[in-house]
């Protein structure tokens, strides 16, 4: 027996770019952020080929989850086509032999920016957000050790204070993208910049949901029925951006979160911030075949 | 052996706070030294003494801030029991928040200087859990108004405010939720006298509405000679004097006590 039999051959890098204990690492902490909901798991955020802040922290996890079966989609802001959204999908199909799509129902894992799709997950989905500041307290504590010991005590009374400041001065609660969240009944999360839309769509999922910020160096996740409950006072009803009765320019699609387009003479034009939701519209517009899934939203509303 | 009399025995009712032989120091400074102090319901204590002699250490154990090296705290009220300075953290932070209300010296450790009036008047209810938006915003105004605060300014960050204001933002923070215990350190130094006496004024509207009792620090025996039934004199971290308010001033035994009143006359 020679050694070159004990060994594998050489190869210019791992499967999936990551190291085998880089990966081990991410698994770990995916397992604790799934046992804590909504609770941040420091991890060793690893190198990979993209400066940090354009969603190392979600294409360390997706690297980690794939095999060469797994059917991978990206999405930024909504879009499947958009530059970062494409250099991370060819990236991965590179470095994991994946094969890719770009319809939300075929994908096994859909790694994302700022949006959820609008077509319901299921169970056998995983969703993984790009995270830019994983720290909901950082706004009422600068300090991050005080900040953690709020976590752990539940001691979420500055939140409130917050949003009750809000709309002394405003009057109304003006917290856009990030809006945050009561996981499990816990922790306060913030479910990365995603609109409010996008919000209603975490709780009681039927799809796991990890959240990953790289340069922050911190995980968590929203394991499926778990609820996600928006801070809000009993008697300030949750809002969100006022999209339902909008028309999507391009496919005639209303009822979804738009992308607003300004014009020439002043005034918006709006298109549907799925690209994929608009591109299927446009499919069974032309009478080819239909291949729209069931979407959270119905007529521009969630249905309680 | 000499014969003690056994004064009579009036009150009745359990000392509401009882701290025994607390002591604390910070490296080489020993800042509070075998103190006892109690209170009994609806009871005014004034503690006197020279700058540096523990008053505020002595009131931030007291607000469970500050755990001392020996000693033990405890409260007679309902759901409390034991020696407070064993509690954990979060126990800690929950009856502070519901049974203890404090006004520092410096507005600036008890207030968020650039959140609202009303809004540092409502955390402290948030902290206790309320999530209705009009019963925060009832409750600070209330508060606000029971401690004599100009309404119209109800959402005024306190750095607008004048020292006197401040004090009463303070003061609504304290009492919002009607706590059992009510500890100030100072709270009319600093102001000018007219604003002090008003703020005082204030205090012992307060006192007689709602028989809070009350820890009150003050250098100022014009302060504590207003408000407080029994004084304490610290000195160098210890209890040199305790006595009732009249028999202090009138007839002071400790020869720093006697300084400190006749040096007042
Ligand atoms: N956090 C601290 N660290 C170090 N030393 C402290 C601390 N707090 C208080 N001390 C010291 O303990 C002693 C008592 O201080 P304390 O603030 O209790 O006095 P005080 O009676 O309130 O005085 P003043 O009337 O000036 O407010 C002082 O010598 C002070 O320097
Ligand atoms: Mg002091």
């Amino acid at each position: 027996m020679s050694l070159s039999t004990l060994t594998k051959p050489w190869e210019a890098m791992s499967y999936g770019f990551l190291d085998g204990s880089a990966k081990r690492e991410l698994r770990r902490k995916i397992l604790k952020s799934v046992a804590v909901p909504g609770c941040q798991m420091p991890y060793a955020s690893r190198e990979v080929p993209m400066a940090r802040g354009w969603g190392t922290g979600g294409l360390q996890v997706s690297l980690t989850l794939v095999n060469p079966q797994t059917r991978v989609k990206v999405i930024d802001q909504g879009a499947d086509d958009s530059v970062n959204a494409a250099s991370i999908r060819r990236f991965i199909a590179r470095v994991a032999g994946t094969p890719t799509t770009m319809d939300t129902l075929e994908a096994d894992l859909i790694q994302s920016r700022h949006r959820i799709p609008e077509e319901i997950l299921r169970e056998d989905q995983v969703l993984v957000l790009q995270v830019p500041n994983p720290e909901p307290l950082r706004s009422v504590q600068p300090n991050m050790s005080i900040a953690r010991q709020m976590h752990a005590d539940a001691d979420y009374g500055r939140m409130w204070l917050q949003l009750y400041e809000q709309i002394v001065r405003s009057g109304r609660v003006m917290q856009g993208a990030s809006y945050p969240s009561l996981v499990h009944g816990r922790h306060v999360m913030t479910p990365s910049p995603i609109p409010r839309w996008d919000v209603p769509k975490l709780h009681m999922a039927k799809h796991l949901t990890i959240l990953s910020a790289g340069r922050e160096k911190r995980i968590f996740a929203v394991p499926p029925y778990t609820r996600v409950e928006p801070l809000v006072f009993s008697d300030v009803p949750y809002k969100i951006e006022e999209h339902g009765a909008l028309t999507c320019t391009r496919s005639g699609t209303k009822g979804f979160f738009m992308n607003e387009i300004p014009q020439d003479d002043g005034s918006s034009a709006f298109e549907v911030s799925d690209s994929e939701w608009g591109v299927k519209t446009i499919r069974a517009n032309d009478r080819e075949a239909e291949t729209r899934g069931e979407t959270w939203y119905k007529d521009g509303e969630m249905p309680q | 052996m000499t014969l003690m009399l056994e004064a009579p025995r009036i009150v009745e009712t359990r000392p509401l706070l009882d701290v025994k032989g607390v002591s604390k120091s910070y490296g080489h400074v020993q800042a509070v030294r075998n103190v006892s102090a109690h209170a009994h319901p609806g009871e005014v204590i004034g503690i006197v003494g020279e700058s540096g002699s523990g008053k505020s250490t002595l009131l931030r154990m007291m607000n469970l801030e500050e755990i001392p090296d020996e000693g033990s705290y405890t409260l007679d009220l309902p759901d409390v029991s034991g020696n407070l300075f064993k509690l954990d953290r979060f126990a800690r932070r929950m009856l502070c928040a519901t049974k203890i209300g404090i006004v520092y010296q410096n507005p600036h450790l008890g207030l968020l200087m650039k959140h609202s009036s009303s809004g540092n008047v409502a955390e402290r209810l948030l902290v206790a859990g309320e999530r209705s938006f009009a019963t925060l915003r009832q409750a600070a105004t209330d508060a606000l108004n029971a401690s004599e605060f100009p309404l119209d300014r109800l959402d005024a960050p306190p750095i607008e405010l004048s020292g006197g204001m401040q004090q009463r933002v303070q003061l609504a923070k304290a009492i919002a939720l009607e706590p059992a215990l009510l500890l100030l350190d100072e709270p009319t130094t600093g102001l000018d006298v007219s604003v002090q006496a008003l703020v005082l004024d204030t205090l012992k509207r307060l006192q007689q509405d709602r028989q809070i009792t009350m820890v009150i620090v003050s250098h100022d025996l014009g302060v504590i000679r207003t408000l407080a039934d029994r004084v304490m004199v610290m000195r160098r971290g210890e209890v040199v004097e305790t006595g009732l308010a009249d028999q202090i001033f009138q007839d002071p035994q400790h020869p720093y006590t006697q300084q400190l009143v006749h040096a007042k006359l």
